[in-house]
């Protein structure tokens, strides 16, 4: 019969459109609600997603996973009295690493000897050039600089972070990726106590 | 693992003493042609020999020996390893090699691309005329000695950066402030573009004189670069007549970055979150090919588990891409938009796996030389478990009853010819535009990578090869990926996810490499040479979008121009893959 098809997929159709209405009741029943709360934004990007499923952005956000990568970071530990004290020693590998090449390092020499000091006297990320690949995260011996879950940077003007602008604290690193750091934390902990180990060994 | 034998054992040097010898250098395989019996040897490796599809034609700038070399990678329909056959020429211009288009219509626009990007002329080929770059651009990119207007060094990473890394803007560097150089004494007063007098003169022969006296005149269409059927910035010129297609000639380029000349000054590793770039609907199958085509060089396994996460990431890949190409193919069709939203519901829960295992949801940047980047989390472990069992399953099926019954799409797709099979090898076509032709030709089957052999599924084909059919076998496809991804699901063993040591470096022996998959679109390949140096030597794409495109002339000719979008949409072409 000509115009089954069609009826078969309008039915589809329906089915869809009363799918939003069947979920929205059943929400409502259970005292729930479904739209702008963390449960709601939960649901409709589950599996079991029925009907409707926008999120209507920026009153309601997608839940970022925890490997969810934007522009990189600068990690630093909060030393006592609030001296910040940057983990990174500028030796450059994330430089390197970096595929579009946006990140620029510049490394702080004493001044009495001539000789590198491990920390970065400036540290630049072109934020309009970097394709937050990760890499320099990924390939970083120190920990010193992760991916960040800040996606809202749009500027007017060419988006180079400096310094001032990289840095944030290590609880701000674990609060965003809270397995990773604590991961990692297990990682150094477990490094330093091997290190003192063997330092004590070599010196008994 | 086993890795797959991708040289033919046969010894083509026997046939042709004097004429064909084998290459030695190390590292490398194939057979070395003299320039001018190419022909006459290309014919009997396709009439002979049987390798009758010619996947790759590309060429190798080698300055420190002064020379230049291309490399052809011919296939049998039937399976098995292939046939890699070279020609070797002094680099002084002008450069010429015999078109092999007259033997293998195929290397149609590979040959066009070489003559653009290095400078190789193909003599005998009917319209040798640029295509990624514009007619009048001056000099050839992607030869060694070129460099652009942001040059730096020849090689990253730039010295510039540290430790000394006082930032300065690239455009700064450059008098016009822009990505952009001109010739000297160049005036642009007195230019005259004579692109599209070239161009058009190339459609001059299907401008037939009417013998019956009527004045009928056949016309240009310029279909394009704007045009939302066009999935991106592709334009076709159309001679018209009436209604009815007589001449085709695409015209691509627009957003062409010579993604070749950035891998070559990348490292091995910096090319990777690049290729996320080309198909930018498939970035793990993209990643895919270009890890293995690095793994043969440097000649390491891969870790068992990160085997099964590449299959699992790949074939999600397919799945995704599929349910957009149905939704596309009806948007361009005229049935806005409700199936598209659908298709893209299912996709959205896709890239949610995709962004919990990578970080991100298109640019995945997921696999690594020896495996991936990441384990996958439990939880996201269950969540491709639920959608692979229980959901993409009923919605595939809700797919087929939403739209394969109904009678205005089989009025309007049933019985449009799309191409059959004997051109469609002649032209190198590959994918499942191939296969909807009746072809059961699967890279996953006929030349298997990575552990492939081990799943239980079928290659799906179609036998008329009309737009029906290369819709429909979009979903059969869908079908037999969720089949491979139940069984990995099921299989996936622990253990290690990189069977190396996660390096910034990596070391890569000198030699060449061919590495190819059976990407959504079809073959995609990726041609790596290395000269022991921590940045590739030559790094060559073969994208399933641009060569599939080879034929469209040949597709279109004779059908109407309503149904020149349908092919088009078909054919599933990603301009970012298609440009590179």
């Amino acid at each position: 019969m000509y115009g089954k098809g069609i009826l078969k997929g309008l039915g589809v159709t329906l089915k869809r459109y009363w799918a939003t209405y069947t979920e929205d009741i059943a929400w409502l029943l259970r005292g729930k609600k479904r739209y702008f709360n963390e449960d709601g934004v939960r649901a409709r990007a589950g599996k079991d997603t029925r009907g409707i499923f926008t999120v209507q952005y920026p009153e309601e956000r997608l839940i970022l996973p925890e490997e969810f990568r934007y522009v990189p970071f600068l990690v630093y530990d909060e030393g006592a009295e609030g001296k910040k004290e940057i983990r990174c020693t500028s030796c450059g590998i994330c430089a390197q690493v970096c595929p579009p090449q946006c990140i620029w390092i510049v490394r702080t020499t004493n001044p009495a000897t001539g000789r590198p000091v491990p920390v970065p006297s400036n540290f630049f990320i072109d934020a309009d050039i970097c394709m937050n690949c990760g890499m320099c995260a990924e390939f970083c011996p120190f920990d010193a600089i992760k991916m960040d879950h800040d996606f809202e940077i749009a500027s007017y003007s060419r988006n180079v972070l400096n310094m001032d602008k990289l840095l944030k604290s290590a609880s701000y690193y674990a609060g965003i990726r809270p397995q990773n750091a604590a991961r990692e934390e297990e990682a150094r902990r477990a490094k330093k106590a091997a290190k003192a180990a063997r330092v004590e060994a070599s010196a008994t | 693992m086993t890795t797959p034998i991708h040289t033919s054992t046969l010894d083509l040097s026997a046939r042709f003493p004097g004429i064909v010898s084998a290459d030695s250098r190390p590292g490398y395989t194939g057979f070395i042609v003299e320039k001018d019996k190419l022909v006459e040897v290309a014919a009997v490796i396709r009439d002979e020999l049987g390798f009758d599809l010619l996947t790759a034609v590309t060429g190798v700038d080698y300055l420190p020996e002064n020379k230049m070399e291309v490399v052809y990678h011919a296939y049998k329909t039937t399976g098995g390893p292939g046939l890699i056959f070279k020609v070797q020429v002094p680099r002084v211009d002008p450069i010429e090699v015999p078109s092999l288009i007259e033997i293998y219509p195929g290397a149609d626009l590979q040959e066009r691309e070489a003559w653009d990007l290095l400078g190789i002329k193909f003599t005998g080929h009917p319209d040798l005329r640029r295509i990624l770059m514009w007619e009048g651009y001056e000099g050839h990119p992607l030869r060694k000695d070129w460099h652009e207007p942001f040059y730096e060094d020849e090689t990253k990473p730039f010295k510039s950066r540290w430790p000394n890394g006082m930032i300065q803007m690239a455009e700064d560097k450059n008098p016009y402030k822009d990505n952009l150089k001109f010739p000297k004494d160049f005036d642009p007063e007195k230019w005259i573009p004579e692109g599209d007098a070239l161009l058009y003169g190339s459609l001059a022969r299907y401008t037939v004189k009417q013998e019956d006296g009527f004045g009928t005149d056949r016309i240009v269409v310029n279909m394009g670069p704007q045009h939302p059927s066009t999935h991106g910035v592709f334009r076709a010129v159309i001679t018209l007549d009436g209604e009815t297609i007589a001449g085709l000639k695409p015209v691509v380029g627009y957003l062409h970055r010579n993604h070749d000349k950035i891998g070559e000054r990348n490292t091995y590793q910096q090319n990777m979150p690049y290729t996320d770039r080309l198909d930018y609907f498939n970035s793990m199958s993209n990643n895919f090919g270009y890890a293995l085509a690095v793994e043969k060089l440097m000649n390491i396994p891969v870790a068992e588990r990160a085997e099964y996460i590449r299959i699992i990431m790949a074939e999600l890949s397919r799945v995704q891409n599929h349910l957009v190409f149905i939704g596309m193919l009806l948007n361009d069709l005229g049935a806005m938009y409700t199936p598209a939203l659908y298709a893209f519901e299912e996709r959205e829960l896709i890239l949610d796996i995709f962004e919990a295992v990578s970080g991100a949801r298109m640019m995945c940047n997921y696999f690594r030389f020896g495996g991936v980047a990441r384990d996958i989390p439990d939880d996201v472990m269950q969540k491709i478990k639920g959608l692979v069992f229980e959901r993409l399953p009923t919605k595939t099926d809700e797919m087929e009853r939403f739209l394969s019954e109904n009678d205005v799409l089989l009025s309007r797709l049933k019985g449009v010819k799309v191409i059959d099979t004997e051109t469609a090898v002649k032209y190198s076509m590959t994918g499942p535009v191939l296969r909807a032709t009746g072809l059961p030709y699967d890279l996953r089957r006929a030349d298997p990578y990575s552990i492939y052999d081990r799943f239980d599924f079928d290659v799906a084909t179609r036998p008329n090869g009309d737009l029906l059919d290369n819709f429909l076998i979009r979903i059969d496809e869908i079908r037999q990926s969720l089949r491979i991804l139940e069984q990995a699901t099921k299989q996936i063993p622990q253990g290690p996810i990189n069977s190396q040591k996660p390096s910034y470096q990596v070391r890569v022996p000198a030699g060449e490499a061919y590495g190819r998959i059976e990407s959504p679109k079809g073959e995609l390949a990726y041609y790596v040479v290395s000269n022991g140096k921590p940045n590739p030597w030559r790094y060559h794409i073969r994208p399933a979008s641009f060569v599939n495109i080879t034929a469209l002339e040949q597709m279109c000719i004779g059908t109407k121009i309503a149904d020149f979008v349908a092919l088009l949409g078909v054919l599933d072409i990603v301009m970012g893959e298609l440009d590179r």
